[in-house]
């Protein structure tokens, strides 16, 4: 049974993230919005976390375990994949400004 | 709590900070690198708490999948070219999905007996988004990736059809809530989510596929966050929210751009009555060839480049830098205009042209370029079709009325780069093409591109 208290403090967090979320995300340029939605598809590879606990915690039948192997694999998949690809994404974007500077040295 | 827990948590609380630190420096593009590195840390702290502060007896799954997931993700980073980047994001919302959905299958296979109704509702939640998502994703990168068709597959029944598995879905889940020991309930629903995901987004054509990205997108991080309730896990919450904001952020921008409700992209059936709506449009589409379009872009002044999804099926990102850098070295002012549905997911004009090597710079949003096109000699117009049809300003009966469009018909002179005399992806035909002021250049938009820059050349 959830504790009342935990809930309660669930819902705040949740409101919280979202109004941040909102401020933070709406300020992002329509230019980066593919890499925007790689980078948190990336972070909410944060399931890993959860997906780790199943796979390896003591007293947890096999099932458990197998089912949490596969979601450890997808949201490894996730994370690395995710931030491998917004990060070739956000080089090109900030490489010609590189180039430029070299050149008028 | 002992030592390692409160370690785990300080790591969790870190990982939380960093996430929304990485997303706030998103908001330029010479911070969003920077950015990104926090978010690794972050992810990277998350990881190495749990695994400290859990009680973990068997490391072979672990390993494996820790293991099996770089190799694939990191195949993935490297490879997957600029192009499929659309698919590539369908797939990975797929694969978040199913770990949220999966997570939540284990979770009640552990302590399904002992949870109390918030927490199965919660978990209710997580599995029904989760795998709804993971097969609606894989339908839609299925239709980006050509394997299955882009049209919309349409039946008769069809929306009656999705409410009878609605609703099964959701008194399933209601079912669940109320009698834990229902166990079949809990599969019914899971199942029944499953099939709901196809049905949803079988019937959305390749023109709405941004906007059923960006929701696709949300429903996978509200999973994520779901499961956070269910672990009451704050990062996981948090993690989630943001995604989830994110992509909803993102659907209504693209909604707005195409001034359609979400609902009307979800089940308005597109396709269904384009035959009788565009009929108005006639009259002769002027061909050009490739020296007089070359003549009048070496000697204008200013020139806009439209680039549309055409650009990037046909891979003409780079064709399209090399023609604008050689008309800047001629004095021409080039710029490019995006608009926010071209392509196939939020921001892909922008990727493509950045990975040419175009810099930020000269892209410019519709809202910018818009009232320039007036004093701009030629458009270019790169495999785009809907978001430059005038129709959809002057025509309100337009199937499109509505939609803010990028206003290539102002220019005085209007290019179209154009596979064939077909009709673009949603089937509109488009009254720009017969303009008197716009020449139509038929072939691969890479290799015409090509022959412009070597013909502007020899000018």
């Amino acid at each position: 049974m959830m504790n009342p208290a935990v809930l309660i403090a669930s819902v705040y967090v949740f409101a919280l993230a979202a109004f941040l979320g909102y401020q933070v995300i709406s300020r992002v340029p329509p230019l980066l919005h593919t890499p925007l939605m790689s980078a948190t598809n990336a972070i909410s590879g944060i399931s890993l976390i959860g997906s780790l606990v199943l796979a390896g915690s003591a007293g947890y039948p096999e099932l458990a375990h197998i089912l949490g192997f596969v979601a450890v694999t997808t949201a490894t998949i996730n994370v690395v994949g995710g931030f491998g690809i917004t990060d070739r994404m956000l080089k090109m974007f900030g490489k010609r400004k590189v180039e430029t500077k070299e050149a008028a040295k | 709590m002992n030592l390692t827990s409160y370690f785990m948590e300080a790591t969790y609380l870190v990982a939380s900070i960093l996430f929304i630190l990485s997303l706030k420096k998103m908001s330029h593009p010479e911070t969003a690198r920077k950015g990104m590195f926090l978010a690794e840390a972050g992810m990277f702290a998350a990881i190495v708490g749990t695994l400290v502060g859990t009680h973990i007896v068997t490391w072979t799954w672990i390993i494996a999948g820790l293991a099996v997931g770089s190799i694939i993700g990191g195949w993935m980073a490297v490879s997957v070219p600029m192009t499929a980047m659309p698919q590539r994001t369908a797939l990975s919302h797929a694969f978040g999905a199913l770990a949220a959905a999966l997570v939540g299958v284990g979770e009640f296979v552990v302590k399904g007996a002992e949870m109390g109704a918030v927490t199965r509702s919660a978990l209710g939640f997580e599995v029904m988004l989760g795998a709804l998502t993971t097969t609606g994703s894989l339908i839609a990168a299925g239709k980006l990736q050509g394997v299955i068709g882009g049209k919309p597959i349409q039946f008769r029944g069809q929306n009656a059809a999705n409410l009878i598995v609605g609703l099964s879905m959701v008194s399933s889940f209601i079912l669940f809530c109320i009698h834990p020991e229902m166990i079949a309930a809990f599969y019914t629903m899971l199942g029944v989510a499953f099939v709901f995901g196809v049905m949803l987004v079988i019937p959305i054509g390749s023109a709405d596929m941004p906007v059923v990205m960006s929701l696709l997108n949300s429903y996978a991080g509200l999973a994520a966050a779901a499961t956070g309730f269910v672990l009451s896990n704050n990062v996981l919450i948090i993690a989630g929210t943001l995604d989830g904001f994110s992509g909803f952020i993102l659907s209504v921008l693209m909604c707005k751009a195409m001034n359609r409700s979400i609902t009307n992209v979800l089940f308005g059936g597109f396709g269904a009555v384009i035959a009788e709506a565009s009929s108005n449009a006639g009259g002769v589409m002027r061909e050009i060839s490739l020296d007089d379009a070359a003549m009048q872009l070496a000697f204008a002044n200013r020139v806009i480049f439209v680039p549309g999804y055409g650009l990037a099926t046909a891979q003409a990102q780079h064709a399209v830098r090399e023609l604008g850098e050689l008309l800047e070295s001629r004095g021409v002012t080039v710029k490019y205009a995006i608009h926010p549905v071209a392509g196939r997911m939020p921001g892909h004009m922008n990727v493509l042209l950045a990975e040419a090597n175009v810099p930020y710079s000269s892209l410019y949003e519709m809202e910018q370029i818009n009232p320039e096109f007036s004093s701009t000699d030629v458009a270019v117009v790169i495999g785009a079709n809907d978001v430059v049809n005038p129709d959809a300003r002057d025509n309100p009966k337009s199937l499109i009325a509505g939609m803010p469009i990028l206003e290539v018909d102002h220019a005085k002179s209007v290019i179209v780069l154009k596979r064939g005399q077909g009709r673009g992806f949603s089937g509109l035909e488009n009254p720009l093409f017969f303009k008197p002021c716009t020449s139509m250049l038929y072939g691969d938009a890479k290799s015409s591109l090509s022959h412009l820059a070597q013909a502007v050349q020899h000018v």
